[in-house]
């Protein structure tokens, strides 16, 4: 071992510790390269909402703002689950359907045959599980593009759905824990307690990991880079409690109607856990790789085939988690349940939010981020009148601009070598 | 340097169906040493490469590590013994960083957690122990990296894991001059700190600037395998093009007029003696 000593610096060692201008230098020209992750999405959804606010002062009400999240809910937890598909290059376009099946499945277990409502939750995530497996095995083992697959299961399920349902007729959903999803709120202290639960354990994370790089002498973000983010987080969760703690009955005496909707906290916890996965365990990292370079991930003994299988399992958990709420929301099924525009809002929402349907890149944030910006444009074109097929182009129209942006900008980060 | 090859193959054979590619090949690398494979295209150095890493099984042969017979079935009994391989297209990830590539699928991990402070400190002392200093951050995502650079990561990723035997597929067929100078004084270093380095090469410049020894492949067999001191560019060049040079390599042909250049390839009955 004759190691020319030259060891006097590592390539770590070279770089100072950036300081908070040189961060946000740092990324501007991340940004400038085309690395613009859910800016973009951020800056609509600001536009977006004041421009309906104006437009329509009832937009900005805390009864609509509370709308929006139970309104957006279904497909923004679909969504959820297609960027992992979408992090490997391939499409679910039965996500939607997927949902109204298991949909279907819970209100049989639920209404027809009786069971409690875990019982029935727990065959509809098993049906999701049970789809996905299915798609995934026969895109990675039998070898048919993803494309294809699921344009065959999203005809066929939709036959399934007006199966279950009995050719046509509707399913109820009385069960009070099911209706509560979509339909009831946390008592207020309790969303306080939530938002300062979600604040204080972020900020734990961050600085834990602050400290942990300090103290091995790695290239490090900047303290005050660091509590930025952490004030942001209390900044925007305690704002939209606040919000959402407020009266929003039209008669106080009748009932009182306050508090975050169920279906925020459930978002916020599948939203943890889901980013845990994909940033902080090394199956996530080999997501990435296989988006990145399938060939790369082969020779570094990664199993490909399970990674691919296991995606659209977790696309179609998703969806099936999608379509409870979807069926609490409306307290039932029908078999247009997780038809119509479902999947195209889905898929929309993954896209503006930044994830690349090229594969490789995108986060879970993504989804909730374009999940807001597709229910914003729902809600408020709902509000100034707009009738359906108008809400179809514009959001046909909102898709295909988020798209645009993402095949220009990937030429850009091939180009500037951000990607 | 020392005496044993740390890498011994001997009387390989390998077919794929009819077709006979690898024919009694015996083969060594020296801890220590850069030992350059030279052939022309289609002379078997990559199905060679493939049976040393595992991913082909051989016909015959035996194969010895560190004067130990051992049997390598797949990769990861290759680099269970320390046989690293650094392919020419580099199986990289653009879209993951420097650190994220040099340990994927062989991820540190406490708990399920990642540990991305242990894995980026020892990146950096792997590619500081190799001496580079062009990459500014480990964190920047591989697409940002120039091919030089990607190289060395390649060749950083294939060290890291304590190898013994690191085998480089033309890792400078597409750089440019500045760049190929760069990865050949990694190559060196690599020997120098003692492991046994391979270097597949169609480059008579880089395999003269680095190597200690030369083992030409010709159709399929070992011709020679001689210290780089001991042979001249153009006996290389004669090896490689015709299989023999002079008193090295096969020996002169029966009456068939073969004059070595116009050996076509289907011609396997070519040959045969050594």
């Amino acid at each position: 071992m004759t190691t020319t000593a030259v060891q006097q610096e590592g390539p770590a060692a070279v770089a100072p510790t950036p300081t908070a201008a040189s961060h946000l230098r740092d990324y501007w020209r991340r940004v400038r390269g085309g690395d613009i992750g859910s800016l973009p999405a951020v800056a609509m959804l600001v536009v977006l909402c004041i421009g309906f606010a104006v437009v329509r002062p009832s937009f900005f009400s805390a009864a609509n703002f509370a709308n929006l999240f139970t309104q957006g809910a279904a497909v923004t937890l679909i969504a959820m689950g297609l960027v992992f598909v979408l992090l490997l290059g391939e499409i679910d376009l039965s996500a939607g359907f997927a949902s109204g099946v298991c949909a279907a499945v819970l209100a049989n277990v639920v209404t027809v045959l009786g069971h409690p409502w875990y019982v029935a939750v727990l065959a509809a995530v098993a049906t999701g599980m049970l789809i996905g497996t299915t798609l995934g095995f026969l895109v990675a083992k039998v070898g048919i593009p993803s494309f294809v697959v699921t344009l065959a299961a999203f005809l066929a399920f939709q036959g399934v759905v007006l199966l279950l349902m009995e050719e046509g007729t509707n399913i109820s959903v009385r069960d009070s824990v099911l209706v509560a999803i979509a339909n009831r709120n946390l008592p207020p202290a309790l969303g306080w307690a939530l938002a300062a639960l979600a604040v204080g354990g972020f900020t734990a994370v961050q600085l834990v990991r602050h400290r942990k790089r300090a103290a091995r002498g790695l290239v490090n973000d900047p303290l005050a880079v660091v509590l930025a983010r952490i004030g942001v987080l209390a900044l925007v969760l305690g704002a939209a409690v606040y919000v959402l703690n407020l009266e929003r009955s039209f008669n106080v005496l009748i009932n009182s109607l306050k508090g975050v909707p169920i279906v925020v906290p459930i978002i916020g916890i599948l939203l943890v856990v889901w980013t845990f996965v994909l940033q902080r365990t090394s199956y996530g990292r080999h997501i990435y790789a296989v988006g990145g370079n399938r060939e790369a991930a082969r020779r570094a003994g990664i199993n490909v085939d399970r990674i691919r299988i296991s995606v659209f399992v977790i696309c179609s958990s998703m969806a099936a988690i999608g379509g409870i709420v979807a069926a609490s929301r409306a307290n039932s099924v029908d078999p247009n349940t997780g038809g119509s525009n479902v999947l195209l809002y889905a898929v929309g929402a993954a896209v503006i939010g930044g994830t690349s349907l090229f594969g490789g890149k995108g986060r879970v944030l993504d989804a909730v981020i374009g999940g807001a910006v597709v229910a914003v444009i729902d809600n408020g074109m709902g509000l100034m009148g707009f009738s359906a097929g108008e809400k179809y182009v514009a959001t046909g129209l909102i898709l295909l601009f988020a798209a645009t942006i993402d095949a220009l900008l990937s030429r850009r980060r091939a180009a500037s070598g951000s990607r | 340097m020392s005496a044993t090859p740390l890498l011994e193959l001997r009387g390989i054979d390998k077919s794929f169906g009819p077709v006979q590619v690898l024919r009694d090949v015996a083969f060594a690398a020296y801890p220590g040493e850069v030992t350059a494979l030279v052939g022309d295209n289609g002379a078997g150095k990559s199905t060679l490469v493939k049976c040393i890493s595992g991913i082909y099984p051989t016909d015959a042969g035996e194969f010895l590590f560190d004067g130990r017979p051992v049997t390598i079935h797949s990769p990861r009994d290759a680099a269970a013994l320390g046989i690293e391989v650094v392919y020419q297209d580099l199986a990289l990830c653009d879209n993951l960083d420097i650190v994220q590539n040099m340990f994927l699928g062989r991820e540190k991990r406490s708990g399920i957690v990642l540990d991305e402070p242990t894995m980026e400190q020892m990146a950096a002392e792997t590619l500081a122990g190799l001496s580079v200093r062009t990459v500014k951050s480990l964190r920047q995502h591989v697409s940002s990296l120039s091919g030089g650079q990607r190289q060395t990561v390649a060749i950083a990723k294939a060290v890291l894991w304590n190898s013994k035997v690191v085998i480089l597929d033309e890792p400078t067929a597409a750089l440019g001059v500045a760049q190929t100078a760069q990865v050949l004084e990694l190559v060196r270093r690599l020997a120098d700190n003692g492991l046994a380095v391979v270097l597949i090469s169609h480059n008579m410049n880089d395999v003269f600037a680095v190597s200690d020894r030369v083992a030409a492949l010709y159709l399929g067999q070992m011709v020679a395998q001689v210290k780089t001191t001991d042979i001249t560019h153009a006996q290389v060049v004669e090896l490689i093009t015709a299989g023999r040079s002079g008193g090295l390599g096969l020996a002169a042909e029966p009456a068939n007029g073969g004059n070595g250049n116009g050996a076509e390839p289907a011609d396997s009955t070519t040959g045969g003696v050594r």
